[in-house]
């Protein structure tokens, strides 16, 4: 089934003219029509979930926003993305910016937000010029800012601002991401309060991904009984799958939730370089925990089948390794990336993320012993869910999941210590270090 | 150096304000302004957003160390970011970037002696599906190998005279 929700398959889509022609900025007529309740009701039917990473019910969030419209009420979209093997966002700034900014002006106006600010990432300087350009037109059309008021015949209109970070992961963080607008570090804060109570500047604000905000205009013009049957139920839609790594067709592909990931790396991305099998695949950035190359077999790319095989969805980018990786290389530069981006608050994120990086490092030249592989774990367990945001599980389930679910080859790289018994009394258990050439050792 | 903005980039920031509910938050695009203008943020820089913003100079230092993006020292004219995150390390990020140091008898982090050239190890440009990666400036150059980067450089290199 060929479904192509977000990026359509036609020439210049991106232009304002090209989208009018096709029927856009016609869905915020009807939306308007509706009460902003039953708009948020419509979302909450189709079960949008954030794509963000989280995959947090879209309705849902948006319900927690006060109903008060007299007090400033704000909306940002999150275009940070900086999770290492993301890169769909960009899609949407480059090929359909029209539908973003008309989902902004829907989701805006359900939830009362008199501002909104697309926050995007300081180095995507060429796609901030496309965005910024789309919405110089829609508000040169009337579409955006005061002239919504007359444009449409209502008593409402909302601003919308594009914000660029200056490189910085961890702006990507909701909370985080509203310092940073504030003009502070990006800070996480602690929550509670949730932002929805006590967001920008203490405002009630709603933070949601490009590519969420990018489906409403569909939920509203279709109905959320219909978005909801596309793909899986409890995740449904379509989502922006980007491939990279060891394929031969790397890209972003629009697949219903649910796509075996199987067909999404052969048919799709074209399969291995030199037909070599898989060893790993992150399925959803670096932040979700990978699995085997032996597990992806039948398994289905939703948020709960990923579950099921102990990973999630994330943002949907898959990074596939063939045969030939070198896991410890690969879990190093990782926990190099958190280590560099940790924002310093916690302890345990800060201090824990340059541990588990020099035990790595220490692995990859030939040095680790068979205690560090448990110590990465044990530093591991200590980072997650003792930390203000999510950067620290994020740190830590690449290396508690890759150790577990590769050991062998881990164990492959540290120096075994095996226990000799020597009958004498005093020195009963002598520890023995073995290098790390592999030595046959019999087991009695 | 004296650092100064014209009054048209003064009125810039002035109208880039009224879209937030507070100035500072235009902390960023001011320093976004300085580097362009003067290639790096010193503390003159530094000194002189901490005035036209009324924010404390340690705030501002605090800014600036916290983004990766500003640099604290003068950086080449040309400065080639190269993504060594995990998918461009898959297709050879490791391999360019040595090439460029050995090209270029520089580290990451160092600066040509002719003053064209930086070279810096960053993190993934969400640009993975076209990897391997590098920023040159504001652009991005994807789907790299060692061929078509020796090309870029020396295109950049003529285009200096050298
Ligand atoms: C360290 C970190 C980085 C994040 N980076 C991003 C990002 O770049 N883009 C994004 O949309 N969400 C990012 N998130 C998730 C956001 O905090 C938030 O959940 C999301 O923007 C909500 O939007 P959604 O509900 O539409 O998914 C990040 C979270 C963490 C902990
Ligand atoms: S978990 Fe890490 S990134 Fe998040 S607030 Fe704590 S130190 Fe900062
Ligand atoms: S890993 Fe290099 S662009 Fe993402």
């Amino acid at each position: 089934m060929e479904i192509k929700l977000l990026l359509k398959d036609i020439p210049d889509y991106h232009r304002i003219d090209v989208y009018k022609a096709h029927g856009g900025y016609e869905i915020i007529r009807k939306a308007l029509q509706m009460k902003p309740d039953d708009i948020i009701e419509e979302v909450k039917k189709s079960n949008l979930r954030g794509r963000g990473g989280a995959g947090f019910p879209t309705g849902l969030k948006w319900s927690f926003m006060p109903k008060d419209n007299s007090i400033p009420k704000f909306l940002c979209i999150n275009g940070d993305e900086s999770e290492p093997g993301s890169f769909k966002d960009r899609q949407i700034f480059e090929f359909n910016p029209h539908q973003l900014i008309e989902g902004i002006l829907i989701s805006a106006y359900a939830i009362g937000a008199q501002t909104c600010y697309i926050y995007i990432r300081g180095e995507y300087f060429r796609w901030i010029e496309l965005m910024q350009k789309a919405l110089d037109d829609a508000y040169a059309h009337g579409y955006v800012g005061e002239k919504f008021k007359e444009t449409f015949g209502v008593d409402f209109y909302t601003n919308i601002y594009i914000h660029r970070g200056a490189g910085a992961y961890i702006c990507g963080e909701e909370s985080a991401l509203m310092n940073s607008i504030e003009g502070k570090r990006g800070y996480p804060r602690v929550k509670p309060p949730f932002p929805a109570q006590n967001g920008l500047w203490g405002y009630p604000t709603t933070i949601n991904n490009v590519e969420t905000i990018a489906n409403i205009p569909i939920i509203i013009e279709k109905g959320g009984d219909w978005f909801r049957n596309i793909g899986e139920p409890k995740h449904p839609g379509t989502l922006l799958f980007g491939v990279s790594g060891h394929v031969n067709k790397p890209g972003v592909y629009e697949l219903p939730t649910g796509t075996l990931l199987t067909d999404i790396i052969y048919k799709y991305a074209g399969g291995i370089p030199g037909n070599k099998k898989i060893k790993c695949v992150i399925p959803g950035g670096t932040s979700v925990p990978p699995i085997r190359g032996d597990q992806i077999e039948g398994l289905k790319m939703d948020a709960e089948s990923l579950k099921e095989v102990g990973s999630a969805i994330g943002t949907g980018g898959i990074i596939v390794m063939d045969e030939d990786t070198d896991l410890v290389k690969v879990l190093a530069r990782i926990t190099k990336f958190y280590w560099h981006e940790s924002c310093g608050q916690c302890t345990p994120c800060r201090e824990g993320t340059g541990w588990m990086l020099k035990i790595l490092n220490r692995i990859l030249h030939g040095k680790g012993t068979s205690k560090d592989l448990d110590l990465l774990i044990d530093v591991a367990n200590n980072i997650e869910g003792h930390t203000i945001c999510a950067l620290g599980d994020a740190a830590a389930w690449p290396v508690k999941y890759m150790i577990e679910r590769f050991r062998d080859e881990f164990e492959q790289r540290v120096e075994r210590e095996i226990v000799i018994d020597i009958p004498n009394k005093v020195h009963s258990l002598r520890r023995t270090k073995i290098p790390l050439t592999p030595l046959k050792i019999s087991s009695n | 150096m004296e650092i100064r903005f014209t009054d048209e980039e003064l009125q810039k920031i002035e109208s880039l304000k009224t879209r937030y509910l507070k100035p500072d938050s235009v902390i960023l695009e001011v320093l976004y302004l300085i580097q362009e203008k003067y290639g790096f943020i010193s503390y003159e820089g530094i000194k002189y957003a901490s005035k036209i913003l009324d924010i404390s100079e340690e705030h501002v230092y605090g800014i600036v160390s916290f983004y990766s993006m500003f640099n604290t020292k003068p950086i080449g004219k040309y400065h080639l970011q190269v993504c060594t995150n995990v998918s461009c390390m898959l297709r050879g990020a490791y391999e360019l970037l040595h090439k460029l140091e050995d090209e270029l008898k520089i580290k990451a982090g160092e600066t040509t002696p002719d003053g064209l050239f930086t070279i810096s190890e960053v993190e993934c440009l969400g640009s993975c599906g076209t990897a391997p990666v590098i920023q040159i400036n504001k652009d991005y150059l994807e789907n790299l190998n060692e061929d078509k980067l020796m090309h870029v450089l020396n295109d950049l290199k003529k285009a200096y005279g050298n």
